[in-house]
């Protein structure tokens, strides 16, 4: 169990520390490289914790996914970097607000429990979870995703759907002129369709 | 609990190794490369001419909706794989539940369709 406290500690370490770096260093690219390095830990976290589904999914859908995205808004905002740290001092007062806020949530929820602000909360903890020993992590979410929280399942597909549709009316411009093949159009041509003929006088135009 | 963990124990070596590498080759050309560096070494280019402008230029906004149609669906994925592994367990419910699931994602999958997102230009 040591070593699994030392690599809890490395693991805590470098997050917070590149979680840090995040919102400390100059280069935004380089804020994205942190978050990841941010998340490739959390991943470790959780693999410490047992929960190796959810540590995968973590590197495969935010590491593989997630930092691609942010990579390409970073890319995209194509700001000056020395005009972007102008406004830092502005929007201290409100980011500041928001974390003490988020700070006091976490407080309160520590001092008072999980308990007592969702009555239904610890009883849904203390439900079985089936043994590692028995069912590995990935079987145990199975079980109980597909059936029991079906409802659940069901609203997660209709949010990626929403998500899909709102990616699609709010980024997708088609350019007016160009010219797609559409081969059903070519092969319905006919000889009418496709050529005119006109007898023209000579001497005179058309 | 340990006996997971253990497994892992090829990673931890593996990343060891590939840290200590990639260090080494970091390292080793400060440490042993032969250097002189002279102004004209060290300017962009010791021939032709100096970049235009930065390098660092607009993306295009289509490469901002192929990346997150790819997440959508990297995440449907990734709700089959538990649905995978107990599918001889989880009985007709299970299996309908996840066929509606992927019947609202191809929903989506076949407007995406029409509309030319999946198309270049």
């Amino acid at each position: 169990m040591t070593v699994a406290a030392l690599f809890f500690y490395v693991f805590a370490s470098i997050c917070v520390a590149s979680a840090v770096m995040v919102i400390a260093s100059r280069n935004p690219v380089h804020s994205v490289l942190f978050l990841i390095l941010a998340f490739v830990n959390a991943a470790g976290l959780f693999v410490l914790m047992g929960a190796e589904f959810l540590a995968m999914i973590l590197v495969i859908v935010y590491v593989g996914a997630v930092a691609v995205l942010f990579l390409f808004v970073v890319m995209m905002l194509d700001v000056d970097f020395t005009a972007l740290r102008q406004g830092f001092l502005n929007y201290l007062p409100v980011g500041g607000l928001v974390g003490v806020v988020f700070f006091g949530e976490l407080v309160a929820m520590l001092m008072v429990g999980a308990g007592a602000l969702a009555p239904g909360a610890a009883k849904a903890i203390t439900d079985p979870i089936p043994p590692l020993a028995d069912v590995t992590n990935t079987e145990a979410l199975g079980l109980v995703l597909y059936t029991r929280y079906a409802y659940y399942f069901q609203a997660a597909g209709v949010v990626l759907l929403v998500a899909m549709i709102g990616a699609i009316v709010l980024t997708l411009r088609h350019k007016p002129h160009v010219k797609r093949q559409n081969i059903a159009d070519q092969v319905a041509r006919t000889k009418a369709t496709a050529i005119k003929i006109r007898r023209v006088k000579p001497g005179q135009g058309i | 609990m340990n006996a997971l963990l253990q497994e892992y124990l090829p990673l931890v070596i593996f990343t060891g190794i590939s840290l200590a590498m990639g260090l080494a080759l970091l390292v080793a050309p400060f440490i042993v490369a032969y250097r002189q560096p002279d102004p004209e070494k060290l300017s962009a280019y010791e021939c032709g001419f100096n970049a235009f402008d930065d390098a660092r230029m607009k993306f295009d906004v289509r490469f901002y909706l192929v990346a997150i149609i790819f997440i959508i669906f990297d995440l449907e994925v990734a709700f089959l794989f538990p649905w995978a592994i107990t599918f001889g367990q989880l009985g007709v419910f299970g299996f309908w539940s996840m066929m509606v699931f992927l019947a609202v994602l191809t929903v989506g999958f076949i407007y995406e369709w029409k509309k030319g997102a999946l198309e270049w230009d």
